[in-house]
């Protein structure tokens, strides 16, 4: 056994976890509790009194379509958000590992999109594809494609998928570059020598051994496509057009803070926390155990 | 397998470090060659040039009578040994030791039947379901070996597979290795810095300094006539005695700088005044009587009892500061302390000259 290290205050350790601590009540359970007592309550239009109404504001946004499109919206947007975002780090990261010369130039000029904020990346976006004005939208329309996001649906949601994406390929590249790092060269040179070409050497050495990044990443992509993404939606298509883009955070916040009916938001929010939790619950539980730790 | 030949190959990094300097080689079908020296000489890049991991900057490398400068490690059909085994650790033993023969398309039955062979071979069938990490260090190495000799390539490659394991089990495992080696019949060039593995496996040795290859011959004959002063201090353990000395008057003989005069024989002898360096290892020199038949006199300032032998570390009494640490190999049932002044008669015969200036054998 390890000897433990032992504080010989009683009090210091609970001192030093207190400031932990405080920023999680104050920035997590406090709102998380309000967010619970809220979705049980129903307040009148000028918020001047509420009355408790149990489960009434659950059973009325599961039964509301919106929030089944907006269900169906955030699935479809936070696994092609994900997987974009994981696949190219993943290519860029292969690629930037193979590179000899100017490998930290490389390195650096691809990790700076992540200090970009969520907002103004959106906007760069935003303006390159924007049908009036933007340099890409006008080269689609030039190559006979019918570019308008907003009026299309589907472009609007690949365009915010791309730029939630692109905004988060730093992140990932820079764990799958960290990840490619930790593989032994001696384990590539000894399948070279047992035959295995580039292609069969990445999907049966490299790509299993860097799985606990993967699964790291997995997880933290997944929570970054559910709730850091609003800032990209906000500023790209403001949910719209229709309610094409609208996923479930941005519902909460439509819901809340343009149109006031708090109960609903609430609740949205509550089952936005319950399926976060269970998300990452099953990922632990299944998607872990295939995970391969040296 | 086959032969391995290397002609005057040559190994340059990044334009200006030269890792190997031109080295000529011929090993043949079925021999052993050990490629032994001190770190950082060149062995490791030797040996991954002839397995196609390294670029070769100029010279050539035939395997079977066929230049296979440019093709791939997979193509030259070669089984390597890494030194810290390189097995893949998501895989069983199974799959580690079938890897090799599923890329290469060979059918289902005949990896299982290769893969059992060998495991059986090498007593790893109770382990075929393990993952490496559940296993010791002897049976990764054997798992590594098992995946070397499955594949039934034409030469292994060793780059020191035993120097991850304790003194015992590295003996052992020794001995598996040359037995395997011959029955199997294998080429096979085993890089190592310990020269007990060295003088045991080689059938060919490479003794290696800087990137040149300082000799190449059978592990006897370099001990018996070291090309070099380096190949004399390397090969031996405790290492060789060197002496500095100087042709005597009409080359019949050498006068030591330590004083005295000594006849060796069957030796061809420096001329008159050359300055050289005697070598004498430290199992002959002998204790003598007195002192009027020594050759020199040891001043004894540590003593090594090892059981079957002593050493005794000194300094010759009269020496000057060039004839540095000696160290005489005496019997073990010699008494000595230490500051005890022993006579040491040098066995004549036995006496190895080389040039003060090259460095080389006279
Ligand atoms: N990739 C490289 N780039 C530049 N120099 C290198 C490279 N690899 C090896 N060298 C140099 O080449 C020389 C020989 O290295 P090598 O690995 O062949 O030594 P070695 O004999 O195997 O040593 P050891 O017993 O320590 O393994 C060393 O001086 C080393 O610094
Ligand atoms: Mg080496």
């Amino acid at each position: 056994m390890s000897p433990r290290v032992t504080f010989p205050n009683k009090l210091l350790p609970y001192l030093l976890l207190a400031p932990q601590l405080a920023i999680t009540i104050v920035f997590f359970y406090w709102p998380a509790s309000q967010a619970l007592r809220q979705s049980l309550l129903r307040e009148d239009p000028f918020g001047l009194q509420s009355t408790f109404v149990g489960l009434a504001n659950f059973r009325r946004v599961l039964n509301d379509p919106n929030y089944i499109n907006a269900v169906q919206v955030t699935v479809i947007f936070s696994i092609a958000t994900a997987f974009l975002a994981m696949a190219l780090a993943l290519l860029l990261a292969v690629m930037a590992d193979k590179i000899i010369r100017g490998r930290g130039i490389y390195r650096t000029l691809l990790i700076w999109p992540y200090a970009v904020a969520p907002a103004i990346a959106g906007m760069l976006w935003l303006f390159m594809f924007n049908p009036a004005m933007g340099t890409f939208a006008y080269m689609l329309r030039s190559a006979g494609f019918g570019w308008d996001p907003l009026l299309n649906g589907p472009q609007a949601m690949t365009l915010v998928i791309a730029a939630a994406a692109w905004k988060q390929i730093s992140y990932n590249f820079l764990f799958f570059v960290a990840g490619l790092q930790a593989i032994p060269k001696t384990l590539i040179e000894a399948a070279a020598i047992d035959g295995a070409g580039e292609n069969k050497r990445f999907w049966t050495i490299v790509f299993p051994l860097l799985a606990p990044t993967t699964f790291f990443l997995l997880v933290i992509n997944t929570t970054y496509a559910f709730f850091d993404t609003f800032g990209i939606i906000h500023a790209v298509t403001g949910g719209g057009p229709g309610k094409a883009t609208e996923t479930l955070v941005y519902k909460v916040y439509n819901d809340g803070f343009v149109n006031l009916i708090l109960g609903d938001s609430a609740a949205q929010s509550v089952i936005l926390m319950i399926i976060v939790i269970a998300l990452t619950a099953i990922q632990f539980r299944y998607v872990e155990k295939k995970v391969h730790y040296g | 397998m086959a032969t391995v030949e290397l002609k005057d190959v040559r190994k340059t990094y990044g334009g200006t470090v030269e890792a190997v300097k031109g080295i000529s080689l011929s090993i043949p079908d079925g021999a052993m060659c050990v490629l032994v020296g001190p770190s950082g000489c060149g062995k490791s890049t030797l040996l991954r040039m002839i397995a196609g991991l390294e670029a070769i900057t100029s010279g050539t490398v035939s395997i079977d009578g066929k230049v296979v400068n440019t093709l791939g490690p997979a193509e030259r059909d070669i089984a390597m040994v890494f030194q810290n085994y390189a097995l893949y650790p998501h895989m069983k033993v199974y799959d580690n030791m079938a890897y090799g023969l599923r890329n290469r398309g060979t059918p289902k039955d005949e990896i299982d039947r290769r893969v059992r062979g060998a495991a059986a071979t090498l007593g790893l069938t109770e382990f075929l379901e393990r993952k490496p990490r559940e296993l010791s260090g002897g049976q990764r190495q054997r798992v590594a070996m098992g995946r070397a000799i499955v594949r039934n390539p034409k030469a292994f490659l060793f780059d020191e597979p035993l120097s991850n394991l304790d003194a015992k089990l590295r003996g052992q495992m020794r001995v598996e290795i040359k037995n395997l080696q011959r029955s199997l019949g294998v080429t096979s060039v085993y890089v190592t810095h310990d020269q007990v593995e060295a003088m045991t496996l080689a059938d060919t040795l490479v003794v290696m300094n800087q990137g040149v290859a300082e000799q190449i011959d059978t592990p006897m004959a370099i001990y018996a006539r070291p090309a070099t002063i380096f190949v004399a201090g390397f090969i031996g353990s405790p290492a060789m005695n060197l002496l500095a000395a100087e042709g005597g008057d009409n080359g019949k003989g050498l006068k030591l700088a330590s004083g005295g005069f000594l006849k060796p024989r069957d030796i061809v002898l420096p001329e008159s005044g050359r300055s050289v360096l005697l070598g004498v290892r430290p199992e002959h020199l002998t204790l003598v009587g007195d002192r009027k038949n020594a050759d020199i006199e040891l001043k004894v300032t540590a003593v090594e009892t090892l059981g079957a032998d002593t050493l005794a570390h000194g300094h010759s009494v009269s020496g000057d500061a060039r004839s540095g640490e000696l160290i005489a190999r005496l019997p073990g049932n010699v008494g000595v302390d230490v500051d005890d002044l022993l006579p040491l008669a040098i066995n004549a015969g036995s006496a190895h000259i080389f040039d003060a200036g090259t460095g080389r054998r006279v």
